[in-house]
């Protein structure tokens, strides 16, 4: 098979660009550890959700100095942050959060505009992220997987102080 | 005009193949109609009325644009090129076949369509599990998917008896490619028919209690992804064998033609995980895994883009054009037949670097479920593909018919093709900006209790939404042009098809292996999805019941 030569060189250059970029996002993500949520961290019967830790006491609980967790239960068409006395999650500007959200119900979606969090939440699978908030504001969170009549209401917040 | 000329397809295959057009282009306008009043509802400029719901439009949008329009045009095209290259007419077997595949498409697709319209099924063309659609939903899925196989079927038989009766000569080029194409499609549709058949109508009908979501959602995509393939290689159909001789050039390379659809048919399938890199269940080194195997797409990518510039180069410069840029000057561009497909090639440099964006591993995070990636496939099939499927209308249709594209259609058809992109560039760049802004896709009109962040969207949702009449403008029109070409003076049209310009022997045989291609195929889907498929099916692993959500 010929190959013109010019086309040996333009093949060349673009499958060595192609190697340095798949080693640099290969690096990234093993060695640096920015790695897409992943795995099954744990496996949930999503019609129990509510009864099973962490998702029994749903909210934002400290666990180190400007460290949080955040437990998130997703439902058609909203998200369970916190008890009824303090459902709104606030935090210290600089603060880590780990989210640990499921859904009870379908498909649904976490992003917060503006980050770089963004995941799908699996019923029967639990989804993780962890971003600092080094900003002070009103952080949005949405539902960006269509999962109903109401998808486009489906939001809450964080609020950065 | 030439009297008693000789029909370049017979009227039986004729008939098969302006059948599967003529439904193209209707689902073409009415998912058009959909989409026009999606992008205005989005913009906040009007509300829909009777009880209409915006995702109920969404699913017919998608449904009729990404499977129906694209798949009937891809069989009307890929059936038209191998009755004119392989024997000058359909075997009666491969009509039958063809026939057959129409009918249960048809069928099944009109049962999906009234379900959709019913209001029992608007789960949107990727039918996430667990929302749950009526059965019938999933029935007539099954039959459209079913139908195309015998399509398919009908193909490869025409194929092996042009091999058969022709021992030891290469196979035409279209004839190959057109295998490739349907080769790609059933080992694909593989993946979403055991979704249908074995998990969502036995669920849907109540003899299951759960699904398994991570299972279901995995099979979609192993057949999503080379989805995009299929509509994309006939486009390189036309790029690669009808647009050399549109020009009056030749193909600049036979061999590297098949080269290139082979790797195609290779790296297309074993890819789907670089769609679920957001979602748990899958670990991060099967997701790498398939990253890199998405990527390897690059390089026959790569292989086309030289091959059409040279065939451009070449043809330019045995016409005398001089400098480095002169052969641009030499192209036809005043011919729609050529024009359209050709900015349908532009169009694919932005939205392949886009694609590259979306499959990068954790960087997909950014536009992950943005309307970015609703910009991306706006480019890629409804402005590459779809050109290009316009481009070849303008001949396609006169050749069945045995008519002749009037001055008057190929200058309406140039303005279609502006018009287009003008729509186009309003409505996927707004897209793609307002995505990298955080804007999520399939979502209705929504300021988020007037959060600052969506608010500052709005301004990019009402460009989008100019964009979209723009483009059902140019949709209109583009009808309006299909029924011009059906009453278009009489007279002859060659079915252009382009020659190579190195003899057969340059071509090496062991491009039609299909053994040795078949297995290598099939190897790399094992590697890249075993052990995870194994993980999904798990003793831990919990089902999911339906819900009726909207």
């Amino acid at each position: 098979m010929h190959i013109h030569r010019l086309e040996k060189v333009w093949l060349a250059i673009g499958i060595a660009m192609l190697f340095v970029f798949l080693g640099v996002i290969g690096i990234s993500a093993f060695a640096l550890g920015t790695q897409p949520p992943s795995e099954h961290h744990h496996m949930i019967d999503p019609t129990k959700v509510k009864e099973i830790a962490p998702f029994d006491q749903p909210g934002i609980h400290q666990v180190g100095r400007k460290e949080y967790e955040a437990v998130i239960i997703s439902f058609a068409f909203g998200y369970t942050t916190g008890p009824k006395e303090q459902p709104v999650m606030k935090v210290p500007a600089g603060s880590t959060v780990h989210f640990t959200v499921t859904s009870t119900d379908v498909v649904h979606g976490f992003e917060i505009p503006g980050t770089n969090v963004n995941m799908m939440l699996v019923p029967g699978e639990v989804s993780q992220v962890t971003h600092t908030f080094k900003e002070k504001g009103e952080y949005l969170i949405l539902c960006n997987e269509y999962c109903g009549i109401a998808h486009e209401a489906m939001m809450t917040k964080i609020i950065v102080e | 005009m030439k009297q008693g000329f000789i029909r370049q397809l017979d009227p039986k295959d004729g008939a098969l193949v302006m059948a599967h057009i003529l439904f193209a282009f209707f689902a073409l306008l009415l998912g058009g109609i959909a989409g026009m009043l999606q992008s205005v509802v989005r913009g906040g400029m009007y509300t829909l009325p009777g009880g209409i719901g915006y995702y109920q439009l969404l699913t017919a949008h998608g449904i009729l644009m990404a499977i129906v329009f694209t798949t009937y045009f891809i069989i009307g095209f890929l059936y038209s090129g191998i009755a004119r290259t392989m024997g000058g007419a359909l075997l009666p077997m491969t009509r039958r076949l063809g026939w057959a595949g129409f009918a249960l498409m048809t069928g099944g697709g009109l049962v999906v369509l009234a379900m959709i319209l019913l209001d029992k099924a608007s789960v949107l063309y990727t039918f996430y599990a667990p929302m749950k659609a009526a059965p019938q939903f999933y029935f007539g899925l099954a039959f459209v998917v079913i139908g195309s196989w015998l399509s398919g079927f009908g193909i490869f038989y025409q194929y092996r008896d042009w091999r058969k009766t022709h021992r030891g000569k290469l196979s035409p080029l279209f004839g190959f490619m057109a295998v490739v194409t349907m080769l790609l499609w059933q080992i694909a549709t593989i993946g979403v028919a055991i979704e249908v058949i074995v998990q969502l109508i036995p669920w849907s009908v109540g003899w299951t209690e759960t699904v398994n979501v991570m299972l279901s959602r995995t099979l979609f995509w192993y057949f999503g992804h080379p989805l995009v393939y299929f509509w994309l290689l006939p486009t390189y159909i036309c790029w690669y064998v009808i647009i050399p001789e549109i020009i009056g050039g030749k193909i600049y390379s036979d061999a590297l033609a098949r080269l290139s659809f082979i790797l195609l048919l290779l790296f297309s399938i074993p890819v789907g995980f670089h769609h679920q890199l957001m979602e748990p269940g899958v670990s991060p080194l099967w997701k790498y895994i398939q990253v890199v195997l998405t990527f390897m797409v690059v390089i026959p990518s790569l292989m086309t883009a030289f091959s059409l510039f040279a065939t451009f180069e070449q043809n330019g410069r045995l016409k005398g054009a001089k400098g480095l840029f002169g052969w641009l000057k030499v192209l036809p561009w005043k011919d729609v037949r050529f024009f359209a497909p050709f900015m349908g090639m532009l169009a694919f440099i932005p939205a392949g670097a886009g694609g590259i964006v979306n499959a990068s591993n954790q960087m997909n995070a950014v536009v992950h479920n943005t309307l970015w990636v609703t910009g991306h496939f706006h480019l890629t099939v409804a402005t590459s593909v779809a050109l290009t499927f316009f481009g070849i209308t303008y001949w396609l249709i006169p050749v069945i018919t045995g008519r002749v594209l009037t001055k008057r259609v190929n200058k309406l058809g140039i303005i279609q093709t502006v018009l287009w992109l003008v729509g186009m560039l309003f409505m996927s760049g707004s897209m793609h900006t307002v995505g990298l802004l955080g804007s999520p896709r399939r979502t209705a009109y929504t300021t988020y209790q007037d959060h600052t962040d969506a608010i500052l969207w709005m301004p990019y949702h009402v460009a989008m939404a100019i964009g979209g009449i723009i483009l059902f403008v140019a949709l209109v029109l583009m009808i309006i042009n299909v029924v011009a070409l059906l009453r278009a003076p009489k007279g002859e049209t060659l079915y252009p098809l382009g020659k190579s310009s190195a003899p057969e022997e340059a071509t090496p045989r062991f491009l039609e292996r299909w053994g040795v291609w078949i297995s290598l195929v099939v190897l790399l889907i094992l590697f890249a999805y075993t052990i995870p498929v194994m993980d999904m099916l798990g003793p831990d692993t919990y089902g999911a019941p339906g819900y009726k959500t909207w």
